[in-house]
């Protein structure tokens, strides 16, 4: 069994999969990391960790029906598992405590 | 609206191919899909040509492990389990058509035979000099030799100079051997005298290679002067039983003292010796001669360099581009630089003169592995031929597996499996071929016996194995993957709709090449062979008939001579330094009028009686008339080619006489002009020579000729005549034209092996064609019968038979006839400038045999099938 840790990419594309819903499929995923990281998510890394994500059981998948578009292939859409949910909220839980305990964090007094 | 009509573009066939191809069925639709979708999107954005490519980088970019689809464990242990059954099917196989099968079998066996030969072979030469500890880190220092204006030249020997600079200022080599070849004498123990041949070394020689000593010490043995070791064998030779340490041993005038024994050197290394002499005495010796340690005297010695363990020649190069920069300041007109080879290349890389031991040209390597790839090739043909044409009965039995279950990949495992038996079948036949064949390949030549040994090993087995299992897989792979394409239920519901000649082009295509490969071989034997012979009897320019060369071996020539006079046969006899047209040559720096333009001119020591006995023809000018002393010849007999050299009198013979050429500094007037004639080999034009009388070098030669009818008995006379002057020497004495024979004999030895060759790339190819039409008249006779029942003749039955089959054969002489008479035209003769032509009847005889062969292959078959009685073959429908 490999860890349940979630590591922040993993983090990220199991939080768009739960964002779109009925729409979390691989090319969707790239999209929606695009426009909220700025980055460009490439779908070989992208693929690779929802791979990976299926593999630890933070998320499952299941064929949608076949259309024209895609060359007649059909979409393998991504769905976050119960686990991945608590996963999710554990890793929000944690960021928030370690928020709560930094005194008078102020952004522009780094700056 | 044309734009509308073409299809929109598409991601590249093979790329989607390979997609599904490489990746895991569960993900493959997922992935297919989302890669069409950015493909839509580039078309879009950047279009048809960048999106093609991002397609195929996606492809390449997707193949990780994740994605790749595993070897299914299920199908490797399905053909575990059914490798029982795929035995069990092909014995039946083999057994039901035993002649498919003999040609088969033969066929593999002959062909591989010559792949274990060239592998042994191969082996061989790879495995020289394994037995040295250091092999990997052993050097040897090789010299360029550049005359300005002239033709590089790249020796494996250096000079002494070359070996003590790097001893002394080259950082980061362990150890350092110098050696120089041409010790050699008659060693006289007692009252024994035998002839001794070794090589002077210092005592690190011991340390760089591994040679060890029974008896003596490493470190000492090679230090003082006069110190020898002698070699297991030559000291049992010398002593007999005796404890050869500290012995005394004459060679000549001096003594030497045994200060160790040697195991026995093995074959397989490229140092050969009787004894090694301690470099101490060479240098005691040539104290006085400064050119024994000059920079330009690169002829005799070599120098090997162990370097450290994990250190690369690269780190040294540089030190030695130092030393060659330093020396090559002092010299005029030449430039001499030295490098580094591996010891591991010493036998492969031929093309360095003045080698020590045997070397072999890797081109020849290549030539060897060709023809043995070309000739296995040539039997595979056969078997995806005859395998592909009885597929009829296969098929059935494909189809019933297929209907069982089988996968496509059971049934191309099946039938590859099947093709590796029968060759390994194969292979235990040529294995048996090969013990036979490898005597009689190491006899064709001297040479060759002393190069390889050919001696099993386990590596080599392995090797035989191996080549035994890509056979088996390239002469299987074209029916496995057609059996495996078989439409199980078309073949179960209806097997005459299968298509018997299907593929048809395909094996068109093989024979016409098997027959292509047979006319080229057969026509480079021919015309190689008329080359040869050619080379034999080519005039010279002067008479080598019934002349008898012995060697000298140091005996007074005049005493011999006597001796020999005593023999009526003998006609008459003269001197030479030694014997032309053979490849050996001698040369000498000579100038004419011009101080500064030295030329090298081949020459050859004779007397008097030489050119007479020899029926050298003079264009002017008369033989020589003094006989002058040791170091006072003041005459000289020039050829042609020298007067065209140095222009000497605008080439005129009569005019040239009495004109004076410096030869190594000293002045010699020309007394005669011969016509030109063949110092050296035919494959080398001619080139200034000249004779000169001088004592200054001994004689090596007695040229003697016989005026007899029975050449054994009096050559038993001059080998009397031999005893009574030298005791210790065999008689070396051979007819002219033998020797001349000899001098040609790598050219008799590549006719053999391509002759060889040959005559088994026609039997394999006559075999498949046998086969083809064995294969053709039977699956045809219904038709045969058929038509003769209508009135055809037996003449028009035969020709309708045969004619695909001829027709194939005139397209393969049509390539192959035109592409060897080009090749060797315009390639292989123009490196021999006194080559014969290559004539038509040569092309075409070779053609001709062939075809007589096929002939009477597809003759005998066709008509045996025309002759059958039409009512029996129409009645067991």
């Amino acid at each position: 069994m490999k860890g349940t840790n979630l590591g922040e990419f993993e983090e990220l594309v199991l939080l768009t999969i739960a964002a779109l819903v009925d729409e979390a499929y691989s090319v969707a995923i790239c999209d929606e990391l695009e426009k909220h990281t700025g980055r460009s998510a490439k779908l070989g890394v992208v693929h690779a960790v929802l791979n990976r994500l299926e593999e630890k059981g933070l998320a499952k998948s299941k064929l949608g029906d076949a259309t024209s578009a895609r060359g007649g292939k059909r979409k393998r859409y991504y769905e976050v598992t119960h686990s991945g949910k608590v996963a999710l909220t554990r890793s929000k839980e944690v960021r928030e405590s370690i928020w709560r305990i930094i005194p008078g964090f102020n952004l522009e007094g780094s700056i | 609206m044309k734009i509308h009509d073409t299809p929109p573009p598409r991601p590249p066939r093979w790329a989607q191919r390979l997609l599904s191809w490489y990746c895991k069925p569960s993900l493959l639709e997922d992935l297919q899909g989302d890669l069409n979708e950015y493909f839509e999107r580039n078309l879009k954005n950047k279009g048809a040509r960048r999106a093609r490519l991002i397609y195929v980088i996606d492809v390449l970019k997707f193949l990780r492990p994740y994605t790749i689809r595993k070897p299914e464990f299920l199908t490797l242990l399905i053909h575990f389990m059914m490798i029982g059954s795929y035995f069990k099917t092909s014995r039946r196989s083999l057994v039901r058509n035993k002649l498919f099968s003999f040609i088969n079998v033969f066929g593999l066996a002959v062909s591989m035979s010559v792949g274990l030969l060239v592998i042994a072979f191969i082996s061989d030469l790879f495995s020289y000099d394994d037995f040295h500890e250091k092999k990997n880190r052993i050097y040897r220092v090789i010299t360029s030799h550049q005359p300005a204006g002239q033709r590089e030249m790249n020796f494996a020997s250096t000079s002494v100079k070359a070996g003590k600079s790097i001893k002394e200022s080259v950082p980061g080599v362990d150890d350092l051997t110098i050696l120089r070849s041409g010790f050699s004498g008659d060693a006289a123990v007692g009252s024994k005298t035998l002839p001794v041949e070794g090589l002077w070394t210092d005592p690190s020689f011991l340390r760089v290679f591994s040679f060890p000593l029974i008896q003596g010490d490493p470190a000492s043995a090679l230090r003082e002067p006069y110190s020898l070791i002698v070699t297991q064998k030559t000291a049992q030779k010398l002593f007999g039983s005796a404890d050869p340490l500290g012995e005394i041993v004459r060679f000549d005038t001096l003594n030497y003292t045994v200060t160790g024994v040697m195991e026995d050197i093995p074959k397989l290394s490229h140092l050969q010796f009787e004894a090694l002499v301690s470099f101490q005495t060479l240098e005691l010796q040539q104290a006085r001669d400064p050119n024994f340690t000059s920079w330009e005297n690169i002829w005799q010695n070599y120098v090997y360099i162990a370097l450290p363990e994990k250190s690369t020649p690269e780190m040294i190069s540089s030190s030695l581009d130092k030393i060659n920069k330093h020396e090559n300041a002092a010299l005029q007109q030449k430039q001499i630089s030295i490098s580094l080879q591996p010891l591991k290349q010493v036998v492969t890389s031929g093309g360095l003169s003045n080698s020590i031991g045997p070397t072999v040209n890797a081109s020849l390597l290549w030539i060897l592995a060709g023809l043995a790839f070309v000739i296995i090739l040539s039997a595979c043909f056969n078997y995806t031929n005859l395998s592909i044409a009885r597929s009829l009965r296969r098929t059935r039995e494909v189809g019933i597996r297929k209907v069982i279950g089988a996968l496509k990949g059971h049934v191309l495992g099946q039938f590859i499996t099947e093709s590796v038996i029968i060759s390994m079948l194969a292979l235990a036949f040529s294995f048996t071929l090969f013990l036979v064949l490898r005597k009689q390949f190491l006899s064709l030549d001297p040479h060759l016996a002393r190069l390889a040994s050919f001696d099993i090993s386990p590596a080599m087995i392995g090797y035989f194995i191996g080549l035994s299992v890509i056979t088996g897989i390239v002469a299987g792979f074209f029916p496995a993957l057609f059996f495996s394409r078989v439409n199980a239920i078309q073949v179960i519901r209806d097997s005459s709709s299968l298509k018997v000649f299907r593929h048809l082009s395909m094996r068109k295509a093989l024979i016409v090449t098997q027959y292509t490969i047979s006319l080229i071989f057969i026509t480079t034997t021919l015309i190689g062979y008329k080359q040869y012979r050619g080379m034999l009897t080519f005039d010279l320019g002067y008479t080598t008939r019934n002349i008898v060369n012995m060697k000298l071996h140091g005996n007074k020539p005049d005493l011999l001579k006597k001796e020999l006079a005593e023999i009526p046969e003998v006609a008459g006899i003269s001197k030479s330094m030694m014997v032309t047209s053979l490849g050996s040559a001698h040369g000498a720096q000579v100038k004419y009028e011009d101080a500064r333009d030295s030329a090298m001119v081949w020459q050859n020591l004779v007397d008097e009686n030489y050119l007479p006995l020899h029926k050298h023809r003079l264009l002017a000018g008369k033989n020589f008339a003094l006989r002058p002393k040791k170091g006072e010849d003041s005459e000289v007999i020039v050829n042609e080619e020298l007067l065209k050299r140095f222009d000497i009198a605008k080439r005129d013979p009569e005019k040239a006489l009495g004109k004076n050429i410096i030869v190594d500094g000293r002045k010699l007037t020309i007394v005669g002009v011969l016509k030109d004639f063949h110092y050296g080999t035919l494959e080398n034009r001619i080139e200034p020579v000249m004779l000169r009388y001088s004592a200054d070098e001994p004689w090596g030669y007695l040229n003697i000729s016989i005026n007899s009818k029975d050449p054994v008995a009096t050559m038993a006379g001059i080998e009397n005549a031999w005893r009574k002057i030298d005791k210790v020497h065999p008689l070396d004495a051979k007819f002219y034209d033998d020797q001349i024979e000899e001098a040609y004999s790598q050219f008799s030895v590549m006719i053999k092996v391509i002759g060889f060759i040959t005559f088994l790339a026609i039997c394999i190819a006559s075999m498949g064609l046998f086969g083809m039409v064995v294969f053709t008249t039977e699956t045809r006779l219904k038709e045969i019968s058929i038509r003769k029942v209508l009135g055809a003749s037996e003449t028009g039955l035969v020709y309708l038979l045969s004619k695909g089959f001829l027709l194939l054969l005139t397209i393969s002489a049509l390539i192959a006839l035109p592409v060897t008479y080009l090749f060797f035209d315009k390639i292989v003769l123009q490196n021999f400038p006194y080559h014969q032509p290559i004539g038509v009847q040569v092309l075409f005889s070779g053609l001709l045999v062939v075809m007589l062969i096929a002939f009477f292959l597809i003759g005998s078959q066709t008509l045996k099938a025309s002759r059958r009685n039409p009512a029996k073959v129409l009645k067991s429908e």
